[in-house]
């Protein structure tokens, strides 16, 4: 399969934009893995008092369209605050770029994920937020899953209403997920797994992460057997 | 513009599609028709039947075409696992191509047994596997002669010898190997071999199954007695005889492509090993099929060097699970031992007697150009993000 980008994710491409890192940055940080061939590093400097991102840059192990939604991410934060920033979609950088193939909509998520986390880190460091108590539950398990798209659809596990049970033993940090899976979506399988039990395994506390599939013959339009909002 | 993919296809050789442009205009017809044009092209498909065989060593009624290697493992592995119903284990190897793998699966959700031979860490399946895996209950084993991606050739004449010892039957996918290296089936002693078209300069859609008459898969499709009733469907007459033509220049230029090649690769091994921190995949050069180079450019990735390449003129193929349509790594690849992260960051050169010297010195400039501008914005730092340290030469210790 050709993987068919648009004329924007070329360019950014060919010519990202704001590659590097701040020797002195006020924020920092990494998201992604060598082994998922996708990581990102943010620097950024930051107004303390206007809580603007005066100046940002990356660096990038990954794709075309990793280097691409960086670059476009790095365009977009220049000059916003830090709530603005908090308040972007993966969506809106996807947009930016005239799309992604769905095969490469988990890059503007790491994208996003990265440039989020740089910015909560700051917001602690600097008392404008602080680090909540995560704990392992059912709606840190939906949120981590929020993040994980299907490879063919490009829509989150979530959205396409794939989660049909979350099963949770917090004394053993065991997590039990079974996903609805079509036809269609064999061929992702492995990697939809492996984004699950990466996403899951971030949150504290998640030790032992079990992914099951139950089979179906549909396009992924059932609904969850219980809601979780 | 630059090719260096020829292990994915290979371009059109002039001759044969010369050879072919007649069979696509006036000599039309259907070689089962009984009109004079009909049996003009029945005669083209025996001509071109005869020559592959005699290529391969075998008799031309030995020998059916199908729409390409894929089509033919299908037929190899389905067809004899429905020959021999009595026996329901099979053993194939973890470098086989997807259309090895799949079909196995496909018997595994079956109820049959499968076993998936190792390799080591330059890809080679180990006989003694072979020797302890096989029981009077395999009814094939299917091994690839040469690899696709890391070009390792395997010994297909001592392996099929262990199979025959229970009686199973052998069976060698050689799509990539057919013109590239000496390939004979009575030499070998294999039972059953699949063949390509489109990998040696002959077109794309046509290919061949080898069997003999102790070997005879069962059909797979239903419909007129083509193919010795085999294989049914109307001959795709202009692609059979492009595809004998193919095979005939192939076999008859062998040696003086294969010096060629080895010329040619040598020096982009040389080239290519002089990049810092870039890692061989598979054997070395003298072992490898002819044209086949695969490296490991570390702490970058595949596809953003495969663009970047592509860019400049330069067609090559990457390993990388961002470059794969299931997201998955190759699995080649991490069979012989690689990391996922450097899985992540192989190129594949695969040359062709149309390549010459000066490409190659131009694929090593823009290659060492390519790593340069993708290391200087990388976020891997090896010292915090690997776990494999310490010296990385380029050729592995087997």
């Amino acid at each position: 399969m050709a993987i068919k980008y648009s004329e924007k994710v070329i360019e950014h491409f060919i010519k990202p934009q704001n590659v590097g890192e701040i020797p002195d940055a006020d924020a920092i940080a990494t998201e992604g893995s060598p082994a998922c061939g996708d990581m990102i590093t943010y620097t950024l400097k930051i107004d303390p008092d206007t809580r603007v991102v005066e100046d940002i840059k990356f660096r990038s192990f990954g794709c075309a369209s990793n280097i691409a939604t960086a670059s476009m991410a790095t365009l977009i934060a220049k000059g916003k605050t830090t709530d603005e920033i908090k308040a972007m979609k993966h969506r809106d950088l996807t947009k930016s770029l005239d799309g992604l193939p769905a095969v490469k909509m988990h890059c503007s998520v790491l994208a996003i994920e990265a440039l989020k986390s740089a910015i909560h880190k700051w917001e602690v460091d600097h008392g404008y937020a602080v680090d909540e108590i995560i704990k392992l539950d059912k709606k840190e398990v939906w949120k981590a899953l929020a993040d994980v798209l299907n490879p063919r659809t490009g829509l989150s596990l979530i959205e396409a209403k794939l989660v049909n049970k979350i099963e949770i033993e917090q004394d053993e940090g065991r997590v039990f997920v079974e996903l609805l899976l079509c036809d269609m979506d064999e061929l992702y399988a492995e990697a939809i797994e492996e984004e699950m039990q990466e996403h899951i395994h971030a949150i504290p506390g998640a030790r032992k992460v079990l992914v099951q599939f139950k089979r179906c013959h549909h396009s992924g339009m059932h609904g969850p057997e219980e809601h979780l909002v | 513009m630059i090719y260096f993919d020829n292990n994915d296809t290979t371009p059109l050789h002039p001759d044969v599609l010369e050879a072919m442009l007649p069979y696509l205009k006036d000599k039309f017809a259907n070689p089962s028709s009984l009109h004079n044009l009909g049996l003009e092209a029945e005669s083209a498909v025996d001509e071109a039947r005869s020559r592959i065989a005699e290529a391969i060593g075998c008799k031309p009624k030995e020998l059916i075409f199908t729409s390409g290697a894929t089509e033919s493992n299908n037929f190899a592995i389905l067809g004899s696992a429905r020959a021999r119903p009595s026996r329901k284990h099979l053993i194939i190897s973890v470098v086989e191509h997807a259309s090895v793998l799949n079909v196995a699966k496909r018997l595994e959700d079956e109820g049959y047994r499968v076993t998936k031979l190792l390799v080591d860490n330059q890809g080679y399946v180990s006989s003694d596997a072979l020797r302890k895996a096989l029981d009077e209950d395999t009814f094939l084993v299917s091994i690839v002669h040469a690899n696709h991606e890391i070009g390792v050739i395997q010994d297909v004449k001592s392996l099929a010898e262990i199979a025959h010892e229970k009686d199973a039957w052998f069976h060698t996918d050689a799509a990539q190997a057919l013109g590239k290296i000496p390939f004979n089936v009575e030499d070998f002693g294999v039972d059953l071999a699949s063949f390509n078209g489109h990998k040696l300069h002959g077109p794309k859609g046509i290919g061949a199954l080898y069997f003999n008459r102790k070997t005879r898969p069962k059909r797979l499709m239903e419909g007129a007695p083509q193919e010795f009733d085999l294989r049914p469907g109307t001959e795709n007459v202009p692609a059979i005889v492009g595809f004998g033509r193919a095979v005939e220049i192939a076999v008859q230029d062998l040696n003086e492509v294969t010096t060629h090649l080895k010329l040619l690769v040598n020096r982009l091994t040389e080239g290519l090993s002089e990049i810092p921190d870039t890692l061989l995949n598979g054997p070395p050069p003298d072992e490898r099929m002819p044209g086949n180079l695969n490296v490991t450019l570390l702490y970058i990735e595949g596809e953003a060097i495969l663009m970047h390449l592509s860019n400049r003129g330069i067609c090559v193929s990457s390993g990388s699970a961002c470059s794969s349509k299931s997201l998955t790594p190759s699995t080649v690849l991490t069979s012989i031992g690689l990391l996922h992260e450097e899985a992540h960051g192989a190129i594949r050169y695969s040359l062709s007697r149309f390549n010459t010297a000066e490409e190659v010195e131009e694929v090593i400039e823009k290659t060492g150009e390519v790593v340069e501008l993708l290391r200087a914005m990388t976020a891997f730092v090896p010292e915090k993000h690997s776990e494999r340290q310490g010296g990385k030469s380029f050729y592995r210790q087997r």
